[in-house]
């Protein structure tokens, strides 16, 4: 109900077939299953669907200390709120389904540490780019992030969640974050959230989720946060990132790197910044939530996108959806010249009919920038919601400190 | 599932780092609600041209790649998602065993709950067998060795347990539903979070 979802309005509701055949027998075959077993679904119509990880949390269902799975690598959002989460495959699935249960091994612990607070015009998205490119695409796998320190704590938990949820991307199956008062905020009154007594007791003993001071963990790395200026990749693997104003590295006589800028079109030592752009995409599950539409919508209030960019703007979910459209985000992405969607995976994952086409420049608040992630030849530029908006805008790369 | 003891064969030799789960099946395949037949889209951007010609460049396409059940990659096997096609799609091709310095957490659960060997071995091993394509390698579960053509005998990590079923073949699922009153018990007790 994201992956495989269209995002079209006429698609969702107005009866016209998913155009991807195999798509619309998935979802059909979900939505029996779902039947079959008396599984509760959110199904295409349901006000309350959306991406997993972007419902998950809105619905109260993520808490803290909860173990929560699903066959998606991106699971590691849930962790934000102090639940180890991590993504497992359709065995697995089986496994849960069947006992409630999985076998695992402990996993090592991994400490980001980061001092400071992020500056204006620097997301979290930037900030978990940078950490993926400080330690590599391999350099959390066996391990579990604790992401911690000032500058995770002053995180709203939309940005906790984009944190979170890019884990996988530097080889971690689970990123947490401590729960704390930010985290409690947010799961007041929610709709699957305890309430009452219960709310009371959960609060108590959500407080005791959080890692003793002092305590060693099997690796360390620290950054700081008022250091990083707004990345943005140029490379076919998330931790091929720069600062958006920085030049591509060089890497003489590796054929890896060459074969990935190949595939880019980029060469070593060009600069990104001014570097057209065909096609900008602001949602999934990292950057989907109305935190990222709000930033987006502050940069194109008022303005239009360059005529050669074309722009989806799709929220995570139905219920973000409402709540952008409520404070007027939609008219704000409708009038700069954007397409705005029903809520779906969409662009992050090319499965759904919402593609990149072969050649063109993607600037994508979305996790992977992998050759052909958006579509068979397409070229993924990741980046945040911001530095997204700001080079719809100039139909460029552009630093959006320039236009805030 | 069929009891795995050991794998003699070739290599084939893919040397990049980081190939990726959406290298290995590209996410549009992913729409099957079957994992029958998903080998003839393993690598299927690298090993089709967009008109869907072979690429005859790529090695998967070259006559020395038949029959091959060992893949030899760089660092880093197998990261990116969680879609457990990616092992499907290689056993269904015809490998039986990926060997790398590094492999990605998922794809090696995913590779293990399959009969998929996900291997790890040491760097200098690991440069030996990247420029060495071809070469005969024997690789035993029961004591955890990769056997190379020089004679050199390499031991592998690998997860007792899921050694275990790999040798008896065994479904982890067997196992956890045994424990279903040990599972209700702490269900019961945890109704609160």
């Amino acid at each position: 109900m994201d992956h495989s979802t269209p995002t079209r309005t006429e698609q969702v509701f107005g009866g016209v077939p998913i155009t991807t055949t195999a798509a619309g027998r998935q979802v059909q075959q979900l939505e029996r299953n779902c039947a079959a077993a008396g599984i509760e679904l959110l199904d295409m119509h349901s006000d309350l669907r959306g991406i997993v990880h972007i419902i998950g949390p809105e619905l109260g269902l993520t808490r803290p200390g909860r173990t929560i799975v699903c066959g998606d690598s991106h699971t590691s959002t849930h962790g934000a709120f102090g639940a180890l989460a991590f993504g497992i495959g359709t065995t697995e699935v089986g496994h849960v389904f069947a006992t409630q249960c999985l076998l695992q091994r402990k996993p090592r612990t991994f400490a980001i540490n980061v001092n400071q607070k992020l500056r204006p015009g620097v997301t979290a998205k930037d900030l978990v780019l940078a950490i993926i490119g400080q330690i590599g695409v391999e350099g959390g796998t066996g391990h579990v992030l604790e992401y911690r320190g000032e500058g995770i704590r002053a995180l709203n938990m939309d940005e906790r969640m984009t944190v979170c949820n890019m884990s996988i991307e530097a080889g971690a199956r689970a990123g947490m974050i401590a729960p704390d008062e930010t985290t409690f905020g947010y799961l007041a009154d929610r709709p699957r959230s305890p309430s009452g007594a219960a709310w009371e007791r959960a609060v108590e003993r959500w407080r005791a989720l959080t890692t003793d001071p002092g305590a060693s963990f099997d690796r360390e790395h620290t950054l700081d946060a008022a250091l990083l200026e707004p990345m943005i990749s140029y490379g076919t693997h998330p931790g091929m990132v720069i600062p958006v104003n920085g030049t591509v590295p060089n890497r003489h006589g590796d054929p890896v790197f060459d074969k990935a800028l190949a595939y880019m079109g980029f060469s070593a030592g060009q600069a990104l910044r001014d570097q057209p752009v065909n096609v900008v995409f602001i949602g999934s599950c990292t950057n989907g939530r109305l935190a990222d539409l709000r930033g987006a919508a502050q940069l194109l209030r008022g303005r239009k996108i360059a005529g050669n960019v074309r722009m989806l703007v799709v929220p995570g979910s139905q219920q973000v959806k409402a709540a952008a459209e409520a404070e007027g985000l939609d008219r704000i992405f409708i009038d700069a010249g954007a397409d705005w969607r029903e809520s779906g995976c969409s662009m992050c994952i090319g499965m759904n009919g919402d593609t990149v086409a072969r050649g063109e420049y993607s600037v994508s608040t979305s996790n992977r920038n992998f050759e052909g992630r958006q579509g068979a030849g397409a070229r993924t530029l990741l980046a945040s919601p911001l530095t997204a908006a700001a080079s719809a805008i100039r139909g460029r790369v552009t630093d959006p400190r320039e236009l805030l | 599932m069929d009891k795995i003891s050991t794998i003699r064969s070739r290599t084939v030799v893919m040397p990049a780092s980081n190939i990726d789960t959406d290298q290995i099946i590209p996410a549009r395949f992913l729409t099957t609600t079957t994992r029958d037949g998903l080998g003839q889209q393993l690598f299927a951007d690298w090993r089709y041209a967009p008109d869907g010609t072979a690429q005859a460049d790529f090695i998967l396409n070259q006559p020395s790649a038949a029959g091959c059940q060992v893949l030899v990659a760089g660092r880093n096997f197998g990261c990116g998602s969680s879609r457990e096609h990616a092992p499907w799609a290689l056993l269904d091709y015809g490998i039986r065993a990926v060997i790398s310095t590094e492999i990605a957490d998922i794809f090696r659960s995913n590779s293990l709950k399959n009969g998929l060997l996900p291997i790890v071995v040491d760097e200098s091993t690991s440069r030996w067998l990247l420029e060495n394509p071809g070469t005969e390698v024997q690789i035993d579960l029961a004591s955890t060795t990769v056997q190379l053509a020089t004679g050199l005998s390499v031991t592998f990590p690998i997860d007792p347990f899921a050694r275990y079923c790999l040798l008896n073949g065994i479904d982890e699922m067997g196992f956890l539903l045994q424990q279903q009153e040990r599972i209700a018990g702490y269900e019961a007790r945890h109704q609160d979070n």
